[in-house]
């Protein structure tokens, strides 16, 4: 029985962290742009996320998670160096197809900014000329700019707020890039739902090619439920063996995003029924600590 | 000597099997047939004529001695009978809930041609759980070989391939995408009629004969086939990944909130136990009133299942009329018991948008049956002018799977033009070493299909392998060698122990 043993792990803010997972055989299969899927324990959910780094001496796989939901917020609190994960499967997706176009943009936002690291990574090692553009609500939820700095040619910070870099959003830091580079071949973004839909309109008029990679609701991830199914020009397809990486110039991002809504109300109940039960196990622990005779 | 049992001295009438009130059953999820009492398995046992040309028998894809093992029941010898079955089925307590015996044993059962036919499943059923319940395991003496094996999914016709590879000798590894095995069984089969606790049973005794299960592994993207052959040691592997990938309609409103697979909704339920939502993180899409489309046995699951979630509504859809629905008539009855409705020549044309991106109902056509088609039923077509709309807030389709294309995208292996594996008669792929079978192979079909695909793929990989099959049988003339027929595939190989 493989054990999914945690060998780093990193906070970035107090809603972003990184865990290093053992795995020796999806270090070696892992592409860019793939995916795993992970549960944390026997009656947990199983969650996709997309791997931001792999490394194939030390046999690891890197994970950078958002504390947004119960699972999430449960992972923050017992994913620990020497803890184990209940299950990690993968590599899932299809790999990016890293092009060979000479000039690429590579725009993450906020989270996104770990799953496109590994395409800009591999574009650069393909001899392109990369141009980051990271985006970040303000200077705290900065992370990984000095990873891009060493596999970018240009880097473009941006935040809402104006604390670091550029003030404002990826679109414009992609305006930016496009201005100062008209011969830019291919854009690939990867963020939340609304940022993917606003680099894709960005870069529209232009007529760059724009690849986006799309997270939709999962269950098995291995294309037999199709929970995850998107809509690419007018036609259906199962993000988990299709993609997850589309042309962005295509997506319905609209649906997408509608059917990310589906079951706000229920994880809401989840994330309330967890906290209940924690709160309830730490007034335990404490009533114990301070029965407890010394 | 007894005397000898004839159509007229035996029971009349099959024995019945207790069942939950349907009242009662639709709120819960335990079994809805409760199983033979010893009374009942002795009294069905009786039934049988025992007859010499053993018509059932054949009719069984794995040809179970059933005459024997029903004898030993009607002996009183459980231990006896659970040997009989364990020579040829490997999974008693699954099939004897699961085939559609109707059209196989019991189909054939020359106590049929007069009366109802024996209960075979029944006390297969019988025998299979009262060796669950008395830990009993079979584990014949196995002699090693060298040979490493991998299974490619932990389903029916991976369970029943590692089954027969282990017991001749080789290393069995079966490699599985979800965290647990068993595959259909696990997440598709509902708990009401195959309980999680009966597949884990089985799969217990695949592990006493050596059989590793490695979970959380996906074949095709973790590793490859070609790999498994040439860089992992496999001498040969079995692909059965069933076909897994679900159809929708393709209608306006497919992709509305509230229209699902019945994949997704089962899986959700069975394997990630939504139904014990909160406790279990997986949440369930819940409908007060949910139409199903299709007739399959899936689609009655689905339903089965939505109202024991607690929808107050459960409709089926189906373009066909009742006598053309693909599901066993058994459990077209016991979804109508119930509670379900069926509307019989009935298709959607639309679902409809509730102006916030879920689902309120369906635009829906009345259907007539005109002529058969070439699979020989009777196509639908559409009655004009017969539009009308349905309310409901949870769509499922049921209406059947493609090939999943995961094989196709990561390996060199041949498939045919619907994406399916393609194989030989003796379920060979294109790569040397490598076979096949299950839904993978033939599209979705039932698991006792499965298992016999999974076994006749293990009788062609032990000839590959140059391993003696003591589980085929030959027609021997004579020509022997050491007690061994000079006609089996390798014979002059064979360890002579």
């Amino acid at each position: 029985m493989t054990t999914y043993e945690i060998i780093r792990r990193e906070d970035f803010s107090d809603v972003t962290y990184l865990l290093e997972i053992r795995h020796p055989m999806m270090a070696q299969a892992a592409r860019p742009g793939q995916f795993v899927i992970v549960m944390l324990h026997e009656q947990g959910e199983r969650i996709p996320l997309t791997i931001a780094d792999f490394d194939r001496q030390q046999g690891s796989i890197t994970l950078v998670i958002q504390a947004v939901g119960k699972t999430t917020r449960q992972m923050q609190q017992e994913c620990h160096v020497g803890t184990a994960l209940y299950a990690l499967v993968g590599p899932m997706g299809i790999p990016s197809p890293i092009s060979h176009a000479k000039k690429v943009l590579c725009v993450g936002g906020g989270l996104g900014v770990a799953p496109v690291f590994p395409q800009a990574r591999a574009l650069k090692e393909q001899g392109a000329y990369v141009i980051g553009v990271l985006g970040f609500r303000n200077k705290s939820l900065v992370f990984w700019d000095d990873k891009f700095a060493d596999c970018c040619d240009e880097l473009i910070i941006c935040t809402d707020d104006g604390s670091m870099g550029l003030q404002g959003r990826v679109t414009d830091g992609i305006l930016q890039a496009i201005t100062n580079h008209p011969d830019i071949d291919e854009v690939v973004a990867i963020g939340p739902p609304i940022m993917m839909q606003g680099c894709s309109e960005t870069t529209r008029p232009y007529k760059i090619k724009t690849m986006v990679s799309l997270n939709p609701v999962m269950v098995d991830g291995t294309g037999m439920c199709g929970g995850c199914r998107v809509k690419i020009g007018g036609q259906v397809k199962f993000a988990c063996v299709d993609g997850p990486d589309f042309d962005g110039h295509l997506v319905d991002f609209d649906d997408l995003m509608t059917r990310l809504r589906r079951y706000t109300q229920v994880e809401r109940k989840a994330l309330d029924h967890w906290e209940k039960s924690c709160n309830l196990q730490k007034a335990i622990t404490t009533r114990m600590e301070t029965a407890s005779p010394g | 000597m007894a005397k000898k049992k004839t159509i007229r001295s035996i029971p009349q009438e099959r024995t019945p099997m207790r069942e939950q009130d349907p009242a009662v059953r639709a709120k819960n999820f335990e079994e809805v047939a409760c199983g033979y009492h010893p009374d009942d398995a002795m009294r069905e046992s009786e039934r049988c004529l025992m007859c010499p040309d053993q018509p059932c028998v054949s009719g069984c894809p794995v040809g179970i001695d059933i005459p024997g093992f029903i004898k030993k029941i009607n002996e009183k010898d459980l231990r006896g009978a659970y040997d009989i079955l364990t020579e040829t089925s490997l999974l008693p307590a699954i099939c004897g809930r699961v085939c559609p015996q109707e059209n196989q044993c019991e189909g054939v059962c020359t106590v049929g041609e007069s009366l109802e036919p024996v209960a075979i499943g029944r006390l297969e059923r019988f025998v299979g759980d009262a060796a669950i319940q008395a830990g009993w395991a079979n584990i014949p003496y196995i002699q090693p070989n060298h040979f490493k094996v991998g299974i490619v999914g932990s389903g029916p016709a991976g369970m029943a391939c590692a089954a027969d590879m282990a017991k001749a000798g080789c290393d069995v590894t079966v490699f599985e995408a979800f965290h647990q095995p068993g595959g259909v069984l696990k997440y598709g089969i509902p708990d009401f009629r195959l309980p999680n606790a009966v597949i884990d049973a089985e799969i217990g005794n695949l592990r006493k004969l050596g059989v590793k299960f490695e979970c959380n592994t996906l074949v095709g993207r973790l590793f490859t086939l070609e790999q498994m052959v040439s860089e992992m040691g496999f001498d040969s592997v079995f692909v059965g990944v069933g076909a897994g990938y679900p159809t929708m309609l393709g209608i306006p409103g497919d992709s509305l909130n509230g229209v699902l697979s019945a994949n997704e909704l089962l899986t959700r339920c069975n394997l990630m136990r939504a139904k014990e939502f909160p406790s279990f993180d997986t949440p369930q899409p819940i409908g007060k009133r949910v139409a199903v489309v299709g007739a399959g046995n899936t689609a009655m699951d689905a339903m089965r299942v939505c109202l024991r979630l607690g929808a107050e509504k459960v409709a089926c859809i189906y373009r066909r009329s009742r006598k053309e629905a693909p599901a066993r008539a058994e459990e077209v009855h016991h979804a109508e018991q119930e509670g379900v409705e069926y509307h019989w020549l009935t298709h959607p044309i639309a679902i409809l948008d509730d102006g916030q991106g879920n689902v309120r109902g369906m635009r829906c056509v009345r259907m007539a049956l005109g002529e058969p088609d070439a699979s020989g039923r009777r196509r639908p077509v559409q009655v004009p002018n017969s539009e009308f709309d349905f309310e409901a807030d949870l769509v499922v389709y049921a209406i059947g799977t493609n090939a999943n294309p995961i094989m196709g995208q990561t390996s060199k292996i041949a498939l045919n033009q619907w994406g399916y594996i393609h194989t030989d008669t003796g379920l060979a792929t294109s790569i040397a070493g490598v076979f096949a079978g299950g839904d993978i192979v033939t599209g979705a079909a039932t698991v006792i299909e499965a298992m016999g695909a999974g076994r006749r793929a293990a009788a062609s990989m032990k000839t590959y392998l140059g391993i003696r099959d003591s589980t085929r049988r030959f027609e021997s003339d004579g020509d022997t060698l050491f007690g061994i027929d000079r006609r089996e595939h390798n014979f002059a190989r064979v360890r002579v122990a």
